[in-house]
């Protein structure tokens, strides 16, 4: 295991820093050497990708906080205008400053006046022979911006003539956000995904006081053997972890088992987990509703989920608007005909055409129809006669709002809207019923 | 085919200030006026019992959010550091209110329950809309400016500049929600206890941030995401709560939220009661009571019934309509003055004028009760004013009577054929009431298949059937009833009796004995026969018991549950007149417009337009030519053809027998007549320009509509 070690820094400061990013040395102390010393510059821009918690935002909160550089941290979905980023990075630059009064916070409306402002802001007593980092976390949301902030943010160093680094933190490959103006390329990095090993010694080092470590890690062990198939998000196990945490000691509270007997916790723990998976994980039911349940020990059977609740009560021409549009999205216009005249003729059996229809139509998904082919297939299939009164209208403009049925195209074409019918057809055998 | 559709007609206001407006019919002003405010009094009193039902039916649901709300930051408050907390602080509470698909309803919900959580959990209480909210940062602007306004509203007018900061200039951020919070927070805990009003003890020191998404469907998936992403980083300094309006199912939040959106989210499920219930309720309490005199025909309910049923699931507008025939009865009956409490009308009664004399005896209900009497009396109420007045308070109060005791047989018969096999009178009591508004409810053949039915219920049904009836005449208001109650009780008892008689009674011999006998199918079938024969003739105890019952209640129908037209006066009360009721509220824009354009008479009242039968006026409106005679066209329409005859059409109206030297002008006048006619159908959806011919439009519609 390589320890971390760097001349610029003092080795305890390094010590606290490694045993706050496990499983994270290599890319940390990579990170140290291209940072290089306090006034030294560095690369211009960095970036950092990985899938979803892998530890980006954490390693980097904790290496700079740790080795007390001088930085800023933004979230670039927060900060959802280019101005509100940009107001927000000299604000905490500014925060840095101590001489600098609690100045108001400075209109910044263009990247212009962003560099000449970070000029001055980084110009003070206390900044003056440190490099700077910005960081931007989920930057991905930049290129939803204006199409200058991200190339600008990667030349920042150049622009400003300030000993700053960028460093972007995003989930996505960096392919994705070359411009087809060309741009600085940063130097990138990628956090990999952590490995079971990984998991589990991260998720032991959190363990409550008042239990052994090992007590603690043979539960993560039991945990991660049920879960890890599925999920892998390290958040996401430890917020199961916690959840599940207390029934898996209910034995030892109750002194039918000691920490050691491992194999009648995990008699007593595995039903329940696999209990959660369906539950928890899912988020059907929410995590106090989830405790309330282990206190009672009480059947999940009695408190529904929310996917239990599908049934959705509608008027009753409603449910025949409904039924009209999901024919008319699924069934071919040719086959109207066939289906909705009283005297079509005769129907020519044509088994090949059968064959190919059904294999297709409900795997394609849904067709746009225009609204009088619904408004025909309603009046055939309600029994009496529907007058096209104004509520059957509003009803089609509801069933759009409640997203039953959707809108094909754009809201201004007054004269011929086209819908689709967006449920599905277990959705519509209940309504049918 | 269809067409382009308007928007429905407005629903008539009913805010006249004045009662002028109520003047419109022939009476005198007097009455109107007096009209007019017996209709305010009355519907007032009507808003405010709805609206008390309205309350009362969310209350449960009220309840539970409450306790929701006050659960759901419990951690924020204590600042608890203990292990299990650190993971689940994390999350942002939020509450998934299932309201059903009525939306029109939800306002009324929403701001009751926005009232219902200011007076108990938060002065912080944001309304938001998908409509006022396309992008993230509409959203924060909205919510900002609700959030900060109310806090200038709790503070008083001390600190009126940060109120008039505009909202432009507050950065929209959660970090100034934040800070703006913090102060907040921070001022009401170091304000002096006299200023203190009654604030902070209905709430906490840090009293939770409510968000409430009015229509959790329309927004879209990227707002909703980005701001659960943002709040969930700032949820340690910022008590946030989330309420998800929801009309459908609460599946959408999974539809709308990824799973790494939804993870920080710890939901629970609140659902409304459904707008079923609510109906019935309103039922039960304003039309079923004999506290409002207004009284709805069986018409008009079936009207407002479908409305409800077919159509919107909306109490509001199911309320709406209850109003508008309430002001319709009002406005264009003279006589509506009577309908008010039984005392006052007794003496309005008293003081009519002589034209509301006359307008009673051409009442037909009236016509029917006078030519029922003898001649002398006839005579005297046809000509006295005084003996009719006389005789008008006895109808009133009779119908009064009527109404009283109606209520509680209805429930009595209500309670005996909902618990039917196949409901043939209707489940509902609202179904029954129709039925029996209608016409004689004895007579429908639903009622003699129900009394059948009813005839083979079994005992231990019978007598808790009778055991409600008994309580339903016990709490009615009906003066007659003491009897009925008395007779209910001796079935009841009679029953009793029965039971241990049947105890007592050893089983006579059983026919099976003699059947096992017999080998012979000859046999066997004829002894079948003759026990059955034996069953008939000889009923059991229990059964004429039964029977007894039924024919009681079948009499107590007879003689309560008349039809309301059978009554005289009864138009005083009941409105009846269902096709205004239709006409308004059922708008079929389509058939409005046909109507318009193929007979324009209809709506422009103009005498020389009246046409009879299929004939085209050709003083009509150019439009209103070109439509009729595009109606005798096929799919496509020749240009030429049609300019042809709508020019013959014009030409014989203008004039008959025209020199040829002024034609070549009037030919580019009614040239362009034409096409400005043709243009006029193309803006309304008839006729669009087809590509397959050059000359040619092609028909939108089909058939005469």
């Amino acid at each position: 295991m390589p320890n971390l070690e760097h001349p610029a820094y003092p080795a305890d400061k390094l010590l606290q820093l490694e045993s706050l990013v496990p499983c994270r040395e290599s890319q940390v102390s990579l990170l140290l050497s291209i940072f290089g010393e306090r006034q030294q510059f560095s690369f211009p821009s960095i970036f950092i990708y990985g899938h979803t918690s892998s530890g980006k935002t954490y390693v980097m909160q904790t290496l700079l906080k740790t080795l007390e550089l001088p930085h800023v941290f933004v979230n670039c979905v927060e900060y959802f205008t280019s101005r509100l980023l940009l107001e927000e990075i000299l604000s905490q630059l500014q925060s840095y400053s101590s001489e600098a009064e609690q100045t108001s916070h400075v209109p910044c409306d263009t990247f212009n006046d962003f560099v000449r402002l970070f000029k001055q802001a980084a110009a003070s007593q206390e900044l003056q022979n440190q490099t700077v980092y910005v960081v931007l976390d989920r930057a991905e949301q930049l290129r939803e911006m204006e199409a200058n902030i991200l190339p600008a943010f990667l030349r920042l160093q150049e622009l400003t003539g300030r000993n700053v680094t960028v460093v972007l933190l995003s989930e996505i490959v960096w392919e994705l956000f070359r411009s087809s103006i060309g741009c600085f390329e940063p130097f990138t990095l990628y956090f990999p995904d952590y490995s079971i090993g990984h998991l589990q010694k991260i998720l032991s080092q959190n363990h409550p006081p008042s239990y052994s470590a090992d007590f603690y890690a043979a539960y993560i062990n039991i945990l991660l053997g049920v879960f890890y198939m599925v999920c892998r998000d390290l958040k996401e196990l430890q917020y199961l972890a916690v959840l599940n945490f207390s029934k898996y000691c209910e034995p030892v509270v109750r002194g039918e088992a000691n920490e050691r007997d491992s194999r009648k916790l995990w008699k007593n723990i595995e039903p329940h987990l696999k209990k959660a998976m369906q539950t928890v994980y899912l988020r059907e039911i929410s995590s106090s509703q989830w405790e309330r349940l282990q206190h009672d020990d009480g059947e999940p059977g009695q408190l529904k989920g929310l996917s239990a609740h599908t049934h959705v009560e509608l008027p009753y021409y409603s449910k025949f608007l409904l039924i009209a549009a999901y024919l008319a999205s699924y069934n071919p216009v040719r086959t109207d005909k066939r289906f909705f005249v009283k005297h079509h003729g005769k129907i020519r059996k044509t088994k090949f055409m059968k064959k190919h229809e059904k294999t297709s139509n409900h795997l394609l998904g849904p067709k746009p129809f225009p609204l009088d082919r619904l408004l025909a297939i309603l009046y055939s299939i309600v029994d009496s006669r529907v007058v096209p009164t104004a509520h059957i209208f509003s009803q089609i403009t509801s069933l759009v709002t409640l997203q039953l049925l959707s809108m094909v195209g754009h809201n201004d074409h007054l004269d011929r809207p086209r819908y689709k019918c967006t449920v599905s057809l277990d959705f519509i055998r209940a309504i049918a019923r | 085919g269809c067409f382009v559709f308007k928007p429905s007609p407005k629903k008539r206001k009913v805010s006249p200030e004045r009662a002028d407006q109520f003047q419109g019919s022939s009476s005198d002003s007097e009455d109107s006026k007096l009209r007019f405010v017996t209709y305010q009094a009355l519907w007032n009193q009507i808003k405010t019992e709805t609206e008390k039902i309205q309350e009362d039916f969310n209350k449960q649901l009220f309840d539970n959010l409450v306790s929701f709300l006050k659960r759901s930051h419990s951690s924020f408050q204590g600042k608890t550091t203990e292990w299990a907390c650190q993971v689940k602080s994390r999350e942002i509470p939020t509450a998934a209110l299932v309201l059903g698909v009525n939306v029109t309803d939800h306002d009324m919900t929403f701001r009751n329950l926005s009232e219902v959580l200011q007076n108990n959990i938060t002065p912080y209480l944001a309304l938001l809309e998908a409509k006022d909210c396309p992008g993230v940062k509409n959203l924060m602007q909205k919510l900002l400016g609700q959030l900060m306004n109310c806090s200038v509203d709790v503070d008083s007018l001390e600190d009126e500049d940060s109120g008039q900061v505009p909202q432009n200039r507050i950065r929209c951020s959660m970090t100034s929600l934040v800070h703006w919070y913090e102060s907040v927070t921070k001022k009401t805990d170091s304000e002096t206890p006299s200023k203190k009003r009654s604030f902070p003890s209905k709430h906490w020191q840090s009293p939770p941030v409510v968000v409430i998404f009015k229509d959790l469907e329309s927004f879209t998936t990227k707002v909703l995401q980005d701001f659960i992403i943002i709040s969930s980083q700032h949820i340690h300094e910022l008590p946030l709560v989330l309420i998800f309006g929801i009309a459908t199912s609460p599946m959408i939040i999974h539809n709308l939220l990824p799973h790494s959106v939804s993870s920080p989210l710890c939901i629970e499920l609140f659902q409304s009661l459904s707008c079923k219930d609510h109906l019935s309720t309103i039922i039960e309490k304003v039309l079923l009571t004999p506290q409002f005199p207004f009284k709805l025909g069986g018409k008009v309910l079936q009207v407002l019934f479908n409305i409800f049923l077919y159509h919107d699931f909306s109490v509001q507008n199911f309320i709406k309509g209850y109003q508008l025939s309430m002001v319709e009865h009002f406005y264009s009956q003279p006589l509506s003055v009577l309908c008010c409490q039984l005392a006052d009308a007794k003496m309005r009664a008293n003081t009519l004028s002589h034209d509301q004399c006359e307008n009673i005896r051409r009442l037909p209900s009236f016509r029917r009760y006078v030519e029922s009497q003898v001649s002398e009396k006839q005579i005297a109420l046809l000509t006295a004013d005084s003996c009719l007045k006389e005789t008008v308070q006895k109808l009133l109060e009779d119908l009064h009577v009527y109404q009283e005791n109606y209520v509680p047989v209805l429930r009595c018969l209500h309670v005996f054929t909902s618990s039917l096999p196949k409901y043939p009178l209707g489940k509902q009591i609202r179904e029954l009431h129709c039925t029996c508004l209608e016409d004689q409810v004895w007579e429908t053949e639903e009622y003699e298949s129900s009394l059948q039915l009813a005839r083979m219920l079994n005992k231990s049904d019978l007598v808790t059937m009778l055991q409600q009836c008994v309580e339903i005449f016990v709490s009615s208001s009906g003066k007659e009833f003491d009897k009925t109650v008395e007779k209910l009780r001796e079935f009841l008892t009679r029953f009793q009796t029965l039971e241990e008689a049947f105890q007592e009674r050893d089983v006579s011999a059983s026919p099976q004995k003699e059947l096992q006998k017999k080998t012979d199918l000859y046999h066997l079938q004829k002894t079948l026969l003759e026990l059955k024969e034996t069953r008939r003739s000889k009923l059991t105890r229990f059964e004429t018991l039964r029977l007894e019952v039924v024919d009681y209640l079948d009499s107590l129908v007879r003689k309560y549950l008349l039809p309301a037209d059978h009554k005289p006066l009864h138009e005083i009360v009941f409105f009846n007149t269902a096709s205004v009721l239709r006409e308004h509220l059922n708008a079929a824009p389509r058939i409005a417009v046909h109507a318009a354009l193929n007979n324009p008479y209809c709506y422009l009242k103009n005498k020389a337009l009246k046409s009879d039968g299929g004939s085209i006026s050709n003083k009509a409106p150019d439009i209103c030519l070109a439509y009729r005679l595009h109606l005798e066209c096929g799919r496509l329409i020749n240009l030429v053809d049609w300019l042809e005859a709508f020019s013959t059409v014009v030409m014989a109206a203008e004039r008959p027998n025209a020199d040829a030297a002024s034609s070549e002008q009037d030919d580019d006048i009614i040239h362009a007549r034409f096409i400005r006619a043709v243009s006029e159908l193309e803006l309304l959806g008839f006729i669009k320009p087809s590509k397959q011919k050059t000359d040619h439009v092609a028909r939108l519609t089909w058939g005469g509509c």
